[in-house]
């Protein structure tokens, strides 16, 4: 059944995952950091290539490319623009990977799963790592949140009050990183990314707070992979397809009611008249 | 005299291979207000930034409470000149406010109480309450003015800087930012020091003036300061100060066309207003 054996790996893992990329997802939509959020995973499965070539761990080379990516983006980053920064990053770790899967002879699952995840497959080693990166993840946001927060709205003066925007843009990104190396073996490369964007970015519409958004974004990550999993199950078809439409359709149910909202005048949203 | 919030002593500031600041001298005693007077690319924002600790000065000092700065920014709050906030950012003026009160420190908020209590008095002096529920990034450009001094003052500095915060403002809006400042300045014994390119909306406020010029600076009660002789040394030219139904008006004064064009801008400020 749906709540037995394996199934239970499946639901604890993606369950764990599910808050990290709410909170972790709540600072990338923040900061505007998509594409960052969007070429760590995806680089990183380079270095999973890599290491299974040379007959290391995949998580291992999995954690070194995303946290090279990020300090990559990061310290190239500090002079000009970001994006044209993350996208040579991307490429760098991309071109490597081809190199990487060209290279081994035989078809390695353990590397493919590493795109698509493979949250139905969990083994039960497989939740104490993802547990313990999980809370060492949250536990950095939790002691960041209001110096990154302050930077991430106005770094200058963030700045002014001792608050580095570069310290904070490259601990941002070491989350990132790590967020990336427990989240990629569960639910791929590609689907994080819907995860840590869908999520935030509905739950925004939903509160003009911050703390109350963070909740939301955790509620949303989890509703959507809770029911990417059973909707799976029962379909057979694949997860990531239920993650990633689950996530669009989040964002769009978020702009739908700020739309609303904003109709029915419920919220001050219409500027006050300057006294 | 009581000590100076604030001394800058011989402060040179060179970037890229342009001295942006060169020997700028002045203190600002505590509860002040000082305007920082300059045209556009006098140095004004480079200045503050020295004052920060966010420039590295080539030459001088900066004292704070007459001692070299501790921490970056203790003590000090700023209003930057640019600041961009996304309409979609989900945080209140009042969050932005609060962050104020302790993003400096790490860890989880522990003075809940005392930090509602400190909001609600920073909007108060502000007059920010009635736009302080909605989302900063959608409030017009001088309400969000409001909510950074309030975000600002909520630390109590002793030391207040805005930089050009009366930019961008119609006339009336400019006159209470203004009023607003001189206000927090006496009532709350903050020094300010705000930075313009038009002198009149800060004449019947300013306890001193800090005219920068070509990277240097004059300073002292704007009746030193805005005189023909101290303002054509700085120009580096002859200069003519002209008062007109209490307006001052900063004119080149009679000379060739080169002298012309280095005060162009001054004078076009000047005639622009009022
Ligand atoms: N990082 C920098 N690189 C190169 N030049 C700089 C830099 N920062 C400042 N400058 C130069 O220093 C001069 C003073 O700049 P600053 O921003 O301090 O002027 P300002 O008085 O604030 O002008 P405005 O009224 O336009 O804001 C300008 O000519 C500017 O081009
Ligand atoms: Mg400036």
């Amino acid at each position: 059944m749906m709540f037995e054996g394996f199934m239970v790996n499946a639901w604890e893992v993606a369950s764990i995952v599910a808050v990290v990329a709410g909170v972790v997802g709540f600072f990338t939509v923040l900061r505007g950091a998509a594409f960052a959020a969007h070429s760590i995973p995806n680089g990183s499965f380079a270095g999973a290539a890599g290491a299974s070539l040379v007959g290391l761990g995949t998580l291992f080379g999995l954690g070194v490319f995303a946290f090279a990516g990020a300090l990559g983006i990061g310290l190239l980053g500090r002079r000009g623009r970001h994006d044209a920064v993350t996208a040579l990053m991307l490429v760098m770790m991309l071109a490597l990977g081809a190199l990487f899967v060209s290279f081994s002879s035989e078809y390695a699952p353990e590397v493919y799963s590493l795109l698509f995840g493979e949250v139905l497959g969990i083994s039960a080693n497989a939740v104490l790592p993802t547990l313990l990166l999980g809370i060492l993840c949250l536990l950095v946001v939790a002691i960041l949140y209001r110096p990154l927060m302050l930077s991430s709205a106005l770094p200058e003066v963030g700045e002014a009050r001792g608050i580095s925007a570069f310290a904070m843009e490259l601990a941002f990104l070491g989350v990132l990183a790590l967020a990336t190396t427990m989240t990629v073996p569960v639910v791929g490369t590609l689907l994080i990314f819907s995860l840590m964007i869908g999520a935030p970015a509905a739950a925004r519409s939903f509160t003009d707070r911050p703390a109350v958004a963070m909740a939301l974004s955790v509620a949303f990550a989890l509703a959507i992979v809770w029911f990417a999993i059973a909707a799976s199950y029962e379909t057979n078809w694949p997860v990531g397809f239920f993650v990633g439409t689950a996530s669009a359709a989040a964002f769009v149910l978020g702009r739908v009611w700020a739309y609303a909202r904003a109709r029915m005048g419920r919220r001050p949203s219409a500027r006050p008249s300057p006294s | 005299m009581s000590e100076a919030v604030l001394t800058v002593e011989g402060l040179g500031v060179r970037i890229a291979g342009r001295q942006v600041l060169d020997g700028v001298d002045f203190a600002i005693a505590p509860g002040e207000f000082t305007g920082l007077i300059g045209s556009n690319g006098a140095g004004k924002t480079t200045l503050f930034r020295a004052i920060l600790g966010l420039q590295r000065p080539t030459s001088g000092r900066v004292l704070l409470g007459g001692r070299p700065r501790s921490r970056r920014g203790a003590g000090i709050g700023y209003v930057p000149q640019k600041f961009l906030l996304d309409p979609d950012l989900p945080l209140r003026g009042r969050d932005l406010v609060a962050l104020g009160f302790d993003a400096g420190r790490l860890g989880p908020s522990t003075r809940l109480r005392r930090r509602r209590a400190a909001v609600e008095e920073a909007l108060a002096a502000v007059d920010a309450e009635a736009f302080a529920d909605t989302r900063v990034g959608r409030l017009s450009g001088g309400e969000q003015q409001r909510i950074l001094i309030a975000h600002a003052l909520i630390s109590r500095p002793r030391l207040l800087l805005a930089d050009e915060p009366l930019a961008n403002l119609d006339l009336r809006s400019a006159q209470e930012v203004v009023s607003l400042l001189a206000r927090v300045c006496r009532e709350q014994g903050v020094a300010v020091l705000i930075s313009a390119h038009e002198i009149n909306p800060l004449l019947p406020v300013m306890d001193r003036i800090v005219y920068l010029a070509h990277g240097r600076a004059a300073s002292g009660t704007s009746e030193e300061v805005i005189r023909a002789d101290v303002l054509s040394r700085l120009y580096g030219h002859h200069v003519d100060v002209i008062d007109v139904h209490g307006r001052v008006l900063i004119v080149a004064g009679a000379g060739d066309d080169a002298d012309l064009a280095g005060c162009e801008e001054t004078v076009e400020h000047t005639e622009v207003i009022q």
